[in-house]
């Protein structure tokens, strides 16, 4: 019996999995996919907002800017890349204008620091190639970028290596209420006991809380097409640029990323379910709007494009971070949206402190450790300290991903380590191997030949990603 | 350390290049390849056909690279393989890793880039759809198949049909696939019209000229593909969608050359053709740097690769031996129906 199962490796569960480990509990993350990330987490902008969007008073503002303030130190800790690039909305008209005074107001009431409107000239002065019909923009010195699914992943290593379980391929169809916990049970005749369920589990919350017996978790889905530029573009813009909001949203933006890519999108489409296939049309909309804000962008540097997936409450509009008022022990972190990356270190920190009962916090975790090496990091060694691991371990002389250059030994480490890589593309989120310009063309037979070897697998069962992605369909003759 | 000679790259035009600089007088030789063996992408290119200009015969891609490499061989110059060179400076300083060296820098007194080009991926297309399994460049395949020796799918659409599309297309479906259908966006393929003739119509394979893949579907693995026609300006036709059930399709839309190097050495490079601009030697704009085969432009043959090779490997040789003619240089631009020439 576990003390506390957390459904959904995201970033909000994977935060709450690293907290939860602070204390001497027995806790189990419960994951539908071979990998964690694989919802939401993946494929957004990145952002670390400020916190002058939200609603004044809601949990968005308060755990966004709660969580701004957080994010430094803790990616710090992760090992992971974070970038005060600083945000900028942009106004085009004398009504945007208007708008952002508003923002700022909303901003100050939110408790964010250091936001000011800057006029035309200096906003040309730190964005070069912004259009000319910029009439002036709000400065917001706070905001960051941070690469999600590098965050995500850390969290959870690091949860793992203070004691936490991670079970992967658990795609929970059921759960038994009994008197002192629950029953979990999985697609495929798995049974996980845990005394307390915390149901992060995205774009799956309202089935999980539906299954525990509470009804209340309404999910809607918005759909965000993104278009990514090669690094060699990296320094079309330095800041996040957004579009002065309107009622329908924030709108799209364009930012460089902590990988030195630029990101452009994202649309934001309703849609009925889980579903990130790009459009033709949303596509065309991303560059379209993006030419309005940016001079000729190259998009002859696209490396890719992508969808994700945002879950939102869709009766709240807010973040659900609360006990179920229908059943005791299920604690529901549902409708996190954007800012949730943001604002996740602080929903991991107020779930914990105050969500879960105090005699689960009574004991520290005397093994805690509250850093994580990188996976990434062997390209940010001195030539001195490369030879010297090369010594000992031959296979970091030899390169796999040439656009990357991402070595054999690299691959073979995150495949090893927590959390577990065990696909192609688990290892390409780790590593960043088959991200770059080929996009995986030369690398890809190579970093699945490995993984077939660290696995123990035939090469015909090394995966892309989910389940059926199997790369290769047999022998040739 | 310190070399006379480096050449990034053991495919066909560092191999020819060698060759030559060393028949020319050069002795004091490197070449260095990322891949376990000489030969680059000749390797996997098992089908025939090479050499018809070159040898007058038809070769298949490693018995040609393989006449090459015994040449090198005879000649005793040194290469190392499974090496990655990471960088190379305006100075002509090279950084390279492998296995067995560590992490090296070495100074050349001229370098002769050879390093190749890639396939332009699905991911630059911005092709709408999803993003499942069963999706591949044709060079990717093609390594799957040949080298590795396992299939990428059973029901193939293939979009483009450059050469190596069309020889793809016949693999496939000698090895038990079936292809579907080959997509070319263009009124025209760029691939060989014996390839169209020998890779599709001999299997009777359909080729939609002016068609394009206008949506991909499937969650985990491909399962089908929409193929539109498209108008004057390759916008898709609405109402001329075409759907395939398909487990994969391949992408054989271009090539690039490879010049990432050659931008760490701070070379001019021609928009035209993503290659360097070289003069009438294939000197780069950097002293001493010359550049050669795919990644200065990407070629039909690969007959030509070597000649072009051969010649830039005298060049080197006449630049060691400081006698490489440095007089004054024009500009050269080209007239009606020429694609491009070298710029300076």
């Amino acid at each position: 019996m576990y003390d506390i199962a957390v459904v959904g490796g995201g970033i909000t569960g994977g935060a709450i999995l690293k907290e939860l480990t602070r204390y001497k509990l027995k806790v189990v993350l419960l994951e539908k996919d071979t990998d964690v990330c694989m919802g939401a987490s993946k494929a957004n902008s990145g952002i670390v907002h400020a916190g002058f969007d939200a609603k004044v008073g809601s949990n968005k503002a308060k755990f966004n800017v709660a969580g701004n303030k957080m994010m430094k130190k803790y990616a710090k800790n992760l090992g992971v890349k974070y970038l005060n690039n600083g945000s900028l909305v942009v106004a085009f008209n004398e009504e945007e204008k208007e708008i952002l005074k508003d923002l700022v107001n909303r901003g100050r009431e939110n408790g964010v620091k250091g936001l000011k409107i800057i006029d035309a000239k200096t906003l040309r002065k730190m964005e070069p190639n912004i259009k000319d019909d910029a009439v002036c923009a709000l400065y917001a010195k706070t905001g960051g970028i941070i690469c999600p699914y590098e965050l995500t992943i850390a969290a959870i290593g690091n949860a793992m290596d203070n004691g936490a379980e991670l079970i992967t391929d658990f795609n929970v169809t059921n759960i038994v209420k009994r008197e002192d916990g629950f029953d979990i049970c999985s697609e495929d005749g798995k049974t996980v006991s845990a005394k307390i369920i915390i149901n992060a589990a995205g774009a799956g919350s309202g089935k999980i809380a539906e299954l525990c017996g509470d009804d209340s978790v309404k999910i809607g889905y918005r759909r965000g097409e993104y278009v990514l530029l090669d690094r060699e573009s990296g320094d079309l813009v330095s800041h996040t640029l957004f579009f002065t909001p309107t009622e329908k949203g924030k709108g799209i933006l364009v930012s460089n990323t902590v990988d030195g890519n630029i990101l452009i999108g994202p649309t934001a489409d309703e849609i009925g379910e889980k579903d990130t296939s790009t459009t033709a049309k949303g596509l065309d909309s991303v560059i379209a709007k993006a030419k309005t804000m940016v001079k000729d962008i190259p998009f002859y540097n696209t490396i890719t494009s992508f969808a994700g997936v945002r879950t939102y409450s869709a009766d709240r509009h807010d973040f659900i971070i609360e006990e179920s008022k229908k059943v005791k022990g299920l604690i529901n972190v549902c409708g996190i949206e954007s800012p949730g990356l943001t604002s996740a270190p602080a929903i991991a920190k107020y779930v914990v402190n105050e969500l879960i009962p105090q005699e689960y916090r009574a004991q520290r975790n005397p093994d805690y450790i509250e850093k994580r090496k990188p996976d990434y990091y062997f390209n940010t060694l001195s030539d001195a300290k490369k030879n010297q691991i090369i010594k000992k371990d031959a296979s970091f002389g030899r390169i796999v991903c040439r656009c990357e250059k991402i070595t054999e030994g690299e691959i073979r480490e995150v495949i090893r380590k927590n959390p577990q890589a065990k696909t192609v593309d688990a290892v390409k989120r780790r590593l960043r191997a088959g991200m770059g310009r080929c996009q995986g063309g030369f690398c890809q037979p190579r970093v699945a030949e490995i993984l077939s070897e660290e696995l123990g697998i035939p090469l015909e069962e090394v995966k892309k990603s989910v389940k059926g992605s199997e790369l290769l369909t047999g022998r040739s003759k | 350390m310190k070399k006379q000679l480096v050449i990034i790259g053991g495919g066909p035009a560092g191999l020819a290049a060698a060759v030559s600089a060393y028949d020319n007088g050069v002795r004091d030789i490197l070449i260095i390849e990322r891949e376990n063996n000489l030969g680059g992408i000749l390797l996997q290119c098992i089908h025939n056909g090479f050499g018809l200009h070159r040898f007058g015969e038809s070769l298949t891609g490693p018995e040609y690279a393989q006449r090459f490499i015994d040449e090198v061989k005879k000649r005793n110059i040194e290469y190392y393989t499974g090496t990655t060179v990471l960088n190379i400076s305006d100075k002509k300083e090279i950084t390279f890793i492998s296995a067995t060296t560590g992490l090296v820098t070495i100074k050349a007194k001229a370098v002769i880039l050879a390093m190749g080009c890639r396939e332009r991926s699905r991911g630059a297309l911005n092709i709408a759809g999803s993003r499942p399994a069963g999706i591949y460049s044709a060079g990717t395949a093609q390594k799957y198949i040949n080298v590795k020796g396992y299939m990428p799918g059973k029901r193939v659409v293939i979009l483009g049909s450059g050469d190596i599309g069309l020889i793809m297309a016949r693999r496939l479906t000698l090895e038990g696939a079936k292809v579907l259908a080959v997509c070319e966006i263009m009124p025209f393929s760029s691939g060989l019209k014996r390839n169209i003739e020998q890779c599709l119509n001999d299997f009777n394979i359909p080729l939609y000229l002016n068609h394009t893949i206008t949506e991909i579907r499937g969650e985990s693995r491909v399962t089908g593909v929409t193929v539109s026609e498209v108008d004057a300006n390759k916008k898709p036709i609405p109402g001329t969608e075409m759907n395939f059930d398909c487990d994969t399709v391949l992408f054989s839309v271009g090539l690039i050359p490879e010049n990432e190097l050659s931008k760490s050495a701070g070379i001019e490079l021609s928009p035209r053709t993503k290659g360097a601009v070289t003069d009438e030697n294939r000197q780069t704009t950097v002293d001493g740097i010359f550049a050669c085969g795919n990644v200065l432009h990407v070629h039909d043959l690969v007959d030509y690769v070597s000649e072009e090779a051969s010649l830039t490997g005298a060049a080197a040789a006449k630049y060691i031996s400081d006698k490489l003619n440095s007089g004054r240089k024009i500009n050269v631009a080209c007239g009606a129906n020429v694609g491009y020439v070298g710029k300076r």
